[in-house]
């Protein structure tokens, strides 16, 4: 077993796809690097912290990202978010059976804040296109640092989502709350409230990923495999479905609980028996208590 | 400018937009066509709630009334910054609202997006930034965080990133620099309803963004390096 989480970007694709098959694009030997890092003394890397190409998975030709957490958080900056979108407009030209995103971003980077928040706007259109065309988007999210800010935006905008238990979705990050809010609003050092509002698990019980699966590689592999033919077609109806759901589920929680019980009345409210019992559950025994 | 001012401006006196709490919506009529509007006010925090009220009418639009326009009309501090909407998975209801808009313009209605006070981070990128054409008032504000706290954040002197953002406007907050870059389209200065009228009749329906940022010289990269993806052997 290989850790997800631990692996970088490369790493995670040369055990996710099919071995040797990855073609990068824009690889670091073009030494394509951002034009606004230099000006504040930070140092660059030779591909702004993301791999794209494409690569088989089982034999088929998908298309790839994957961010590299470890390069300022994963942010999406100018040249980082325009390979995104130069990947996802090249799956429209081209037609490859998926599109795989390994997530591992903190959302926009700070340091060129502008250009990286059009840039998230331009990947979430070309990615609606890429959808619209009928090719399947699958996210992937399993790392340390997890997948927020306009990433976390972009990841629900695609058709299929595979989370580990140890991988957290969302928008704002804990500490962001905290300081925003205070300590009472979200302590962001409590580590089992922070996976009890963010964590796989949790978004494996309201739906918000579609798989949950052990920090393995290979499980992400066996998840991606299966879920290489996922299509929704973004309909008026499948709109209007999911209008419902996201109303009803707001209309599950009540507002003013505690960090304590506000996530265990939500998993009990959706029909999870025994919410108490999740944070101590295995990634196995969790994946059986979904309800709908 | 308050919303009321601007429906004023914008329409007539008796525009019938109203506002609920922070959400403003109606419909109303512009050259003798019925117009939906949907937006915020007060700077609203967005959160699921907010975002599930505007995707609501947006789906309402697309279902009973086909090919009318959209204006949205922008004032936001961002998202809303509370665990229970980050439990509640607002990122998935920000996502939702962006994908409303989405299938809105792909059903061949026209979205305009108006940043008319303020406009932040999440609560742009699923309003104004995935409408046809966003524009924006020359005295509105956007920006994805304030100097100070990127500098906090990021861990670089204030007045470095201060001196910076003086000629660069990948830094500072402002909305020339989002019209540099192409993220925004262009400001509505004096006559609003006649720049509404040919932002209706004539914004782009694909994603011109990293083209205008480069030719605006604000964002001379991004187009290029798409092309380059496109290209690669």
């Amino acid at each position: 077993m290989i850790s997800y989480a631990e692996a970088s970007a490369r790493e995670r694709l040369a055990l996710l796809f099919d071995a040797g098959s990855l073609r990068e694009w824009l690889p670091p030997a073009e030494r394509l690097t951002s034009p606004h890092l230099a000006q504040l003394g930070v140092p660059c890397a030779f591909d702004d912290g993301v791999v794209i190409g494409r690569a088989t998975l089982s034999g088929r030709l998908v298309f790839v990202a994957a961010q590299e957490g470890a390069f300022m958080g994963g942010g999406v900056g100018e040249v980082h978010g325009a390979k995104l979108v130069g990947l996802l407009q090249r799956a429209l030209r081209d037609r490859p059976d998926a599109v795989l995103l390994l997530a591992d971003s903190g959302g926009v980077r700070l340091h060129e804040a502008n250009a990286g928040l059009i840039a998230v706007s331009e990947v979430m259109r070309a990615l609606l296109d890429v959808r619209a065309a009928g090719i399947p988007v699958i996210v992937l999210i399993g790392s340390n640092n997890g997948c927020f800010g306009g990433m976390g935006i972009v990841a629900r905008c695609a058709d299929h989502v595979v989370m580990s238990d140890i991988g957290r979705l969302a928008m704002s990050g804990p500490e962001v709350i905290e300081a925003s809010h205070g300590v009472e609003e979200f302590d962001a050092r409590d580590r089992a409230l922070v996976w009890r509002t963010t964590g796989g698990k949790h978004r494996w019980l309201t739906g918000d990923c579609d798989a949950l699966v052990e920090d393995d590689v290979a499980a992400f592999r066996s998840a991606a495999i299966e879920s290489l033919d996922t299509r929704r077609p973004l309909t008026l109806d499948a709109l209007q479905a999911e209008h419902r759901q996201l109303a009803s589920r707001l209309a599950l929680l009540p507002a003013g609980l505690d960090g304590e019980t506000e996530a265990i009345t939500l998993w009990q409210r959706l029909g999870v028996s025994e919410p108490v019992r999740v944070p101590a559950l295995d990634v196995d025994a969790v994946r059986a208590l979904r309800t709908a | 400018m308050d919303w009321q001012t601007l429906a004023a401006r914008l329409f007539t006196a008796d525009h019938g937009l109203t506002a609920q709490g922070d959400f403003i919506s109606g419909t109303v009529s512009f050259e003798g066509e019925p117009l939906t509007v949907i937006g915020t006010t007060n700077h609203a925090p967005i959160g699921v709630e907010l975002a599930l009220a505007q995707a609501r009418v947006i789906l309402d639009t697309i279902e009973r009334h086909a090919g009318r326009s959209i204006l949205i009309l922008i004032d936001t501090q961002g998202q809303q910054l509370r665990r229970r909407d980050e439990l509640l998975g607002i990122n998935r209801a920000m996502a939702h609202l962006g994908m409303c808009i989405d299938l809105a313009r792909r059903r061949g209605h026209v979205v305009i997006g108006l940043v008319y006070d303020q406009a932040l981070s999440g609560g742009f990128i699923t309003s104004g930034l995935i409408a046809d054409a966003c524009y924006a008032l020359p005295e509105a504000e956007i920006r994805v965080m304030r100097l100070p706290a990127m500098a906090r954040i990021t861990k670089l002197a204030p007045e470095l990133l201060e001196s910076l953002s003086q000629a660069n406007p990948v830094f500072a907050p402002g909305v020339e620099n989002y019209v540099a870059m192409g993220g925004v389209r262009g400001l509505w200065r004096d006559d609003l309803a006649g720049d509404l009228r040919v932002a209706l009749a004539g914004s782009p329906t694909v994603d011109e963004r990293a083209r205008d940022g480069a030719a605006r010289g604000g964002r001379r990269l991004a187009a290029d390096v798409v092309r380059r993806v496109l290209d690669a052997a």
